[in-house]
């Protein structure tokens, strides 16, 4: 008994050294030499300045850019303290929530209706995309504020459509900070 | 439902299909002593290992004696991880000056729940642990729970295997073997793609960036309630930057999902963009959960003699799965009904529709429900989407899941020995109904085998059913609820299945981390996953005693598309019907209430 406790302990230390210490370093410094952007987080710089990761989700909620997700991270959007609501579908914090959004959003543009990821939030809470149909339904809205025709404002979100990996995974979606950077850039904020 | 949606769910499974065989081979020959391509690289550290821990190689256990080592070095391991997680604030890796885990029912709770391969988590990651705790205490353990447990499972299929033999093999050598050649080399090569594809991996402290547009933010004060000013209207702050968590997350992400641990570096786990930024990172850790659970199956087969038997195990699991992810898809595909009609929750093609409440856009609802499938298939817990705000239906299959004992590819080596007591008891009944002493691959299976295979299949619903039956009549576990109504029940029942079956998901609304939760849940962890080893162990023991007896025309063939049948009927009337009664009080009666528009 005796012998396998001191076994366990120094197998204990020796796999922790290996697997703990030296294999997670190793990795850092392979991935910091190979792949330096996204190994720290793909920082987005704007004149020098940091403003956000591409692909951690920020809030917007003025009517001049598209709006992300609703997010449950911390206050909204807080990216050191990722996180979901956790309701359930039957719980009634829930329908009252989304029914108050969708009205918002109803009013906004009647014509269409309100696409399910305006209205719930991610599970992260750090979703940095929306749905191409997310999109759309806010055209009206952002080329009035801002300006633009329509069709130029369609154009500059397909070009911000990711289509499904490899044509086969997961779903198309546009990234919002991406786009809103854009947006900036193409129709200046009146 | 679309067809992309199968499309993408067929490819993952012919993945599985592909890896079962090079891998089944692979482990068989490692766990074999067998010459491998990586040897020239990995043997001297072998060596060298066993010199540090003075280990005979050469030395050979009986069922007892690998038990007994096995337990001693989970208990030393499992304290090393309490102390790291207490002192961290004076360890290395610290950026952010994280101080030690606090309080201690939290830190046993971890410390438990790591030790035995479940990684339920009652903390969140990027607030209370340690880069250097991140590494060496949890990723370490997601190594070592992993190793131990296939370790187990190759213990159990050598007993199947070895003829009039007493003992079983080494611990510490197919210990060291599993880490160095089944765990290791996969996990480099798979955290620098998930890097490759933005999974971040870093040891710099949190970022800090200034937001395109401030937010204004209400302010809530000491007691979580909003801030009023003076005219009754709550205070608003204006928020002018993100603080964005980094840390070494890709190393750990892999072996999170290669060793079914799941416990997430964030607290939002593989939903967190850092985690899993892309469907192809989402395919890679979906195909690692379930790939050695796989192989396992060939080699069952290769090690028993027996290819065929491998594939009929492999077949009963695909069938499972198949069933389980097309619930959950279609239920999460019809989305709330309790929404208004001004919403549209209709696939189209600019939006998968369905239930996006706590799922990421990047995944929609096909790879959502697949990865929850997934997940609890086998015994990760990692998610990709909240649980808890799945539909009524569409949650259950997750729990499901996990009352079968997560035997659908299963955790890596829980799953291969929970599905051998299942082909145990399968066998005996078949053996009862013609009425002869029943064998299994040459094995007879007398009173013994059978008496431990029903203790495992006791003690795991006779943990869970009390201790959620305590909870929900007593105000200490009532007040965890954030669900009310059936779905408080699900809660509850969850919290318990899952830390029982050492899954770790849950149904997140709940508050765990009271001096109940922690300590009743780190408690069933450890029952969950000693309690089930020990009798298994014994099986192992007494079956490679036996004598081999060879097929008669009188044997029940365990290769057919019948045993398959036979397997699946005695999982789904063993595991379901325990746990039937509870279910339609929890998921099934909520869904039937929602299907009238009552919400709680």
């Amino acid at each position: 008994m005796k012998k396998h406790l001191i076994t366990a302990f120094l197998m204990t230390i020796a796999t922790t050294i290996l697997l703990g210490v030296l294999y997670p370093l190793v990795i850092t410094v392979l991935a910091q030499v190979l792949f330096k952007d996204k190994a720290n987080g793909q920082i987005r710089y704007r004149n020098g300045e940091a403003i956000g990761s591409r692909i951690i989700g920020q809030p917007f909620a003025s009517s001049k850019y598209f709006h992300s997700r609703p997010s449950n991270a911390g206050n909204g959007y807080d990216a050191a303290n990722s996180g979901g609501t956790n309701l359930a579908p039957t719980n009634q914090k829930l329908i009252d929530r989304v029914q108050s959004d969708a009205k918002g959003l109803h009013d906004e543009n009647p014509t269409q209706s309100v696409p399910v990821d305006l209205i719930t939030t991610s599970a992260s809470g750090l979703d940095p995309d929306i749905t191409p149909a997310a999109a759309e339904f806010q055209i009206p809205r952002v080329a009035h504020e801002r300006g633009i025709q329509e069709s130029a404002l369609r154009e500059l979100v397909q070009k911000h459509t990711a289509q499904r990996d490899l044509g086969l995974l997961g779903e198309a979606r546009v990234n919002v900070l991406e786009l809103n950077l854009a947006l900036d850039e193409v129709a200046p904020k009146r | 439902m679309t067809l992309n949606g199968w499309l993408q769910i067929l490819v993952f499974l012919g993945l599985i299909f592909a890896v079962t065989k090079p891998l089944g081979v692979f482990m068989t020959r490692v766990f074999a002593r067998e010459r491998t391509f990586l040897d020239p690289v990995l043997r001297p550290i072998e060596r060298l290992l066993y010199r540090i821990t003075r280990v005979d190689e050469q030395h050979e256990m009986r069922w007892t004696e690998y038990a007994t080592t096995m337990l001693v070095f989970s208990a030393v391991s499992m304290l090393v991880l309490y102390l790291i997680q207490r002192i961290q604030g004076v360890l290395p890796f610290n950026p952010q000056h994280l101080a030690g885990v606090m309080p201690e029912h939290l830190a046993f709770n971890t410390a438990a729940s790591f030790t035995t391969n479940t990684n339920w988590q009652a903390y969140s990651g990027e607030t209370t642990m340690s880069y250097f705790t991140q590494m060496a205490g949890l990723a370490f353990h997601n190594f070592a729970s992993a190793a131990t447990g296939i370790v187990l499972a190759i213990t159990f299929i050598r007993g199947i295997a070895r003829r009039q033999m007493n003992t079983l093999g080494n611990f510490w050598v197919d210990f060291v073997r599993c880490c160095l050649w089944v765990l290791l080399p996969f996990c480099i090569v798979g955290a620098l793609l998930l890097v490759s594809q933005g999974v971040v991996q870093n040891l710099k402290p949190y970022d800090t960036v200034k937001l395109v547009e401030p937010q204004q933010v209400q302010r809530v004060g000491a007691d979580g309630k909003p801030v009023m000013d003076a005219a009754g209207k709550p205070v608003m702050d204006t928020v002018t930057t993100q603080t964005i968590a980094q840390g070494p997350v890709a190393s750990q992400e892999i072996i999170k999902e290669w060793g079914t641990n799941g416990g997430g570096f964030f607290n939002a786990n593989s939903a967190h963009p850092f985690e899993n930024p892309t469907p192809l990172t989402n395919l890679v850790e979906m195909f690692s959960i379930f790939a050695i659970g796989a192989g396992l199956t060939y080699t069952l087969g290769r090690m028993t003699g027996s290819p065929r038997h491998g594939w009929a195990v492999w077949s009963a699991m695909a069938i499972l799965f198949l069933a389980g992810v097309t619930i959950a898809y279609w239920a999460e595909a019809q989305g709330n009904p309790l929404y208004p009609t001004t919403i549209a929750q209709r696939a189209t093609n600019l939006q998968p529709g369905g239930n996006m409440e706590g799922k990421e856009v990047r995944f929609g609802i096909a790879n959502s429900a697949l990865f929850a499938t997934v997940t609890t298939d086998a015994s990760c817990g990692a998610i990709n989407g909240w649980h808890d705000s799945f539909t009524p239906l569409g949650g259950m299959v997750p729990l499901v899941n996990i009352m079968l004992s997560e035997v659908i590819f299963g955790g890596v080596g829980s799953g291969m020995y929970g599905i051998l007591i299942y082909v145990v008891l399968a066998v005996f009944i078949a053996g009862l109904m013609v009425g002869r002493t029943p064998e299994y691959l040459g094995k007879k299976i007398e009173a013994y085998d059978v008496k431990m295979a029903m203790l495992v299949s006791l003690v795991f619903p006779l943990i869970i059913l009390s201790l959620t039956g305590i909870s929900v009549v007593k105000g200490f576990g009532t007040a965890g609820i954030s669900n009310p109504g059936p779905h408080g029940l699900s809660q509850i029942l969850y919290a318990f299945t899952s830390s029982a079956g050492n899954n770790g998901s849950a149904f997140g609304g709940l508050t765990v981390n009271t001096p109940w939760y922690d300590v009743a849940t780190g408690v069933t962890t450890l029952v969950g996953r000693f309690f089930m080893i020990i009798p298994m162990l014994a099986i192992a023991g007494n079956l490679a005693k036996k004598k081999y007896v060879p097929p008669s025309l009188g044997t029940f063939p365990v290769t057919t598309p019948l045993f398959t049948l036979l397997l699946i009927s005695v999982i789904l009337i063993l595991g379901a019907l325990t746990f039937f009664p509870a279910l339609s009080l929890g998921p099934i009666l909520e869904h039937l209430l929602m299907q009238v528009g009552k919400t709680f």
